[in-house]
C-alpha cells in the first residue's frame, strides 16, 4: 500500500475519484467482452444475452425491484469482506457467517408470539449479528492465539456453519433421531423451519409484489456506518494500521491482537446482519443447503469496490442487476445463467490484477496507487 | 531449530496412519473384533474408505508442496482440481466409444492438461501480473466453478471407470493386503507419486533449487537460478496434480461428474500440506488422518451405533481440519519466500 509522500503533488480530489474508478469500470468492460467471447466459442449469442441480462436487471419496474432487492445481501457482504481486508485479514467465511446470522434470528423470529413488533424485530436483527459476530470472531480468535490462518478457518468453518443450520431445521431420521429445535412441526418430513412471526419481519416497501422491504436502509446504513467507523473513528484507525503494517502497529502500541479479533467479529456481525435482512425481509425460514454463493460474491463486490464502502454500493448494484437480469437472459437467449459467474470470476481476476488493465489500456500508474491488492503472506501469520 | 520441528511434525503424521494400520490389524485378527465399535473404528472397510478418501487430499497436497516450496501458494487447489475433475468428465463422455481403458487413459491425460493449464494461469497471474496469490487462486476457484457449470451437460453420462487390480502376492496378505494391494492404478499412481515427489525434492539438483527458490530467491538468484522460471515449471507441475485429484475423483471414485464435487477437498489438502510440514510424506500421514475422519463419519453412519446427529457426525472431517491447522502452524515453518513477488534487483519489467 503506496502512500503519498510530500514531496509528490496530490492529485485533486475529482481526478482521484476518477482514478480510482476508471480501473473498475474498464475491468467490467474488459470482463464483459471476454464473457462475450467465451460465450461465441460454446455457440452461444452473446448479443441476445447482453441485450436479456440488460431487460431483465433495468427493462421494467419489476426488475428494478429485483435488482435492489438482491443489492442489500451483496452490500452487506461485501461490506464484510471489506472491512477485513482493511485489516490485512482475507474473510472467505462469510458465506458462514450469513448462515449463523439467520439461524440466530430465526430462533428469535418464530419464537416469543405476543412481543411487539418495537421489540421483536430488532431483538432478531441484533441475534442475527450476534450469531454472524461470534462465528466471525473464531477465526480471529484462532489466528492471533495459535497462528491458524483465517482463510482455512473460515472455509472450514462455512462447511461446519451449513450443517449446523441443516441439524437445527433437521425432520428426525429414519432411527428415530430427535428433530433440530427450528424444525416446522407442522411441516411433516419436510426439513424446514416455520415462518418468522409477522412481528418479526422487516415490513415491503412499495406494493408487495415488488418485495423490497426496509432491509435497503439497513443496508444503507450499514455502509455509512462502516464508513464512518474506518475512516473517521481511532479504531477505524487502529484497522486500517495493523493492515498496512502489523509490526508497526504494534510498536506504535496498537492492540494487535485485540484489533484483529474485533475486525473480524465486525465482519461477521456484517455477514450475519446480511442473512438476518434476507431471511427476516424476504424469505421468512429457510431449509438445508442455503445462503451458497454468497460468500464468493461478497469478496469480488469488495474487491471490485476497491474496499471502500460506497465503491461496494456500487459493485453491489452491478452484481444485483447482473443476478437480476440471469434469469430474463437464460429465458430470452438460451444461454445458461451460469456465464454470470464467469463474467464475476474476469472481473475479479482484472479488478486484483490492475496490471493487466494498465498493460490492456496503456495507463500510467499514479504514485499514489498501488501495484496491486495485497494481504498478508504465508501461513505463519506474524 | 529447523531441522528438529521438520523431523517431528512429519513423524507425528507418519505414526497416526501407522497406529491406524497395527490397530486395524490387531482388530481384524485377533479376538478384539467381537467389540462392535472397535469393528466399527478400525475394520476393512474403515480403512478401505480412508485410502480411498485420502488420494485426492495426498495429491492436493503434493500439488500445494511443489507451489509453496518454490514460492507461490496455492489456495487455487480446489478450483484446479474442479477443473481436472470436469474436464476428465467431459474427455470420458466424449470418448465413451472407444475401448474403455484408452478412454479412461486418454481422460486422465486430459485433466492432467488442463489442470497444467490452470496452475500456469496462477503462476502468470501472481508473477507476470503480480496478484496477490491468495485472491489469484480465490479467482481460479470461481473461475472453475463457473465454466465447469456453465459448461456442463447434464445429459452426459460417462460410461465405465477404472476398477481394481490386485498385485499378486500382495494382495494375500491378510487385511493390510486388501486395503492397499488391491485397488484401481490410480490409487497406486498417487502413492507413487509421494516417493517421487519426496526423492525429487531432496535428492535432485531440480528439488535443491526449488527449494532455494522458496526459502531465499534473491541467493538463488545470485548463483545464476532463473527464480520465476522454477515457479512457473512448478506450479503447472503442481496444476497437473491438483487435476490428476480430480480426475481421480471422476474416472476412479465417483465415475461421475456433480457441479462442485470436489467440495472442499483442495481446501483439506491445503491443511494436509501444513500439518505435514510441506513434506511429502507427511502430507501423506496428515492426508490419511483426514480421509480417516472422513470414513469414521461413514462407518459411524452405516453402522447406528450413535444417535448423535448426523450433521455432527459430518462436521468431524472440518472441525479436525480446524484443529490441526491451529496446533501445528505455530510449531511448523512454511517456506521463507512464501507469497512474495520475486524481482530481479534493480531490474524492470
Amino acid at each position: 500500500m503506496a502512500t503519498a509522500s510530500p514531496a509528490l503533488p496530490s492529485p485533486g480530489r475529482y481526478r482521484r475519484i476518477f482514478r480510482g474508478l476508471l480501473i473498475p469500470v474498464l475491468a467490467l468492460l474488459t470482463a464483459l467482452v471476454a464473457g462475450a467471447l467465451v460465450m461465441h466459442l460454446s455457440g452461444d449469442n452473446a448479443q441476445d444475452a447482453y441485450i436479456g441480462l440488460f431487460k431483465g436487471a433495468f427493462g421494467s419496474a419489476k426488475g428494478w425491484a429485483a435488482t435492489i432487492r438482491k443489492m442489500i445481501p451483496f452490500i452487506l457482504t461485501g461490506l464484510s469482506v471489506a472491512v477485513a481486508f482493511k485489516a490485512g485479514l482475507f474473510n472467505i467465511g462469510a458465506s458462514g457467517q450469513f448462515v449463523m446470522g439467520t439461524v440466530f434470528s430465526v430462533f428469535i423470529g418464530i419464537n416469543f408470539e405476543g412481543l411487539p413488533m418495537a421489540i421483536h424485530l430488532p431483538l432478531a436483527i441484533v441475534f442475527g449479528i450476534v450469531g454472524g459476530a461470534l462465528w466471525g470472531a473464531i477465526p480471529g480468535i484462532l489466528k492471533v492465539y495459535t497462528g491458524a490462518h483465517e482463510v482455512i478457518v473460515t472455509i472450514m468453518l462455512n462447511y461446519v456453519a451449513a450443517l449446523f443450520a441443516g441439524w437445527t431445521v433437521y425432520a428426525g431420521g429414519s432411527q428415530g433421531q430427535t428433530p433440530g429445535p427450528l424444525w416446522d412441526r407442522t411441516a411433516g418430513p419436510i426439513s424446514e423451519t416455520p415462518d418468522v412471526l409477522a412481528s418479526a419481519r422487516l415490513p415491503y416497501l412499495f406494493d408487495p409484489s415488488y418485495r423490497i422491504h426496509y432491509g435497503v436502509f439497513i443496508a444503507l446504513a450499514a455502509v455509512v456506518f462502516i464508513w464512518w467507523l474506518i475512516y473517521k473513528t481511532t479504531i477505524g484507525f487502529e484497522i486500517r494500521t495493523v493492515g498496512q503494517n502489523m509490526k508497526a502497529a504494534r510498536y506504535a502500541g496498537i492492540r494487535v491482537n485485540w484489533t484483529v479479533i474485533l475486525t473480524m467479529g465486525i465482519a461477521g456481525g456484517l455477514a450475519g446482519l446480511a442473512g438476518a435482512v434476507e431471511t427476516l425481509g424476504l424469505n421468512h425460514k429457510f431449509a438445508p443447503e442455503f445462503g451458497g454463493q454468497v460468500g464468493f460474491d461478497g469478496i469480488t463486490i469488495a474487491l471490485l469496490g476497491q474496499t471502500h464502502p460506497f465503491g461496494v454500493v456500487l459493485s453491489s448494484l452491478l452484481f444485483g442487476a447482473l443476478d437480476a437480469g440471469a434469469s430474463k437472459m437464460q429465458f430470452d437467449s438460451r444461454v445458461s445463467a451460469d456465464i454470470i459467474q464467469i463474467i464475476q470470476a474476469l472481473v475479479l481476476a482484472f479488478v486484483a490484477a490492475p496490471m493487466i488493465i494498465r498493460a490492456l489500456y496503456r495507463i500510467k500508474r499514479l504514485p499514489t496507487e498501488s501495484e496491486s491488492t495485497s494481504l498478508g503472506t504465508s501461513w505463519g501469520g506474524s | 531449530m529447523g531441522s528438529t520441528f521438520w523431523k517431528r511434525s512429519s513423524l507425528i503424521s507418519i505414526g497416526i496412519a501407522l497406529f491406524l494400520v497395527v490397530m486395524a490389524v490387531l482388530v481384524n485378527l485377533t479376538s478384539l473384533s467381537q467389540y462392535t465399535w472397535l469393528r466399527v473404528l478400525f475394520g476393512v472397510s474403515a480403512l478401505n474408505f480412508t485410502l480411498r478418501a485420502s488420494i485426492p487430499l495426498v495429491l492436493g497436497a503434493l500439488s500445494g508442496i511443489l507451489c509453496e516450496r518454490s514460492g507461490i501458494i496455492n489456495i487455487g487447489i480446489e478450483g484446479m482440481m474442479l477443473a481436472g475433475a470436469f474436464a476428465g468428465f467431459v474427455a470420458k463422455t466424449n470418448t465413451n466409444h472407444w475401448p474403455l481403458m484408452s478412454s479412461l487413459i486418454f481422460s486422465v491425460l486430459i485433466a492432467l492438461a488442463v489442470g497444467g493449464l490452470m496452475g500456469l494461469l496462477h503462476a502468470i497471474l501472481s508473477i507476470r501480473f503480480r496478484m496477490d496469490q491468495i485472491i489469484s487462486g480465490t479467482v481460479i476457484i470461481i473461475l472453475a466453478a463457473g465454466t465447469s457449470s456453465y459448461l456442463y451437460d447434464r445429459d452426459a453420462i460417462a460410461q465405465g471407470k477404472f476398477s481394481s487390480v490386485a498385485i499378486p502376492g500382495l494382495s494375500d496378505i491378510p487385511v493390510i493386503g486388501p486395503v492397499l494391494f488391491d485397488n484401481p492404478p490410480l490409487t497406486y499412481l498417487a502413492l507413487l507419486l509421494v516417493v517421487v515427489v519426496h526423492v525429487a525434492l531432496f535428492y535432485t539438483r531440480w528439488g535443491l533449487r526449488t527449494r532455494a527458490v522458496g526459502e531465499h530467491p534473491r541467493a538463488a538468484d545470485t548463483v545464476g537460478i532463473n527464480v520465476n522460471r522454477y515457479r512457473y515449471v512448478n506450479t503447472s507441475i503442481g496444476g497437473m496434480l491438483a487435476g490428476l485429484a480430480g480426475g481421480y475423483l471422476v474416472l476412479e471414485a465417483v465415475g461421475q461428474f456433480q457441479e462442485g464435487m470436489t467440495a472442499g477437498r483442495g481446501f483439506i489438502s491445503l491443511a494436509a500440506m501444513i500439518f505435514g510440514n510441506w513434506n511429502p510424506f507427511g502430507a501423506l500421514g496428515a492426508a490419511t488422518l483426514f480421509g480417516y475422519t472422513q470414513a469414521l463419519q461413514n462407518e459411524l453412519l452405516l453402522a447406528g451405533v450413535t444417535n448423535v446427529p448426523r450433521q455432527f457426525i459430518s462436521m468431524l472431517p472440518y472441525i479436525v481440519t480446524i484443529v490441526a491447522v491451529s496446533g501445528f502452524v505455530g510449531r511448523v515453518r512454511p517456506p521463507a519466500a512464501e507469497g512474495k513477488v520475486y524481482e530481479t534487483e534493480g531490474g524492470t519489467e
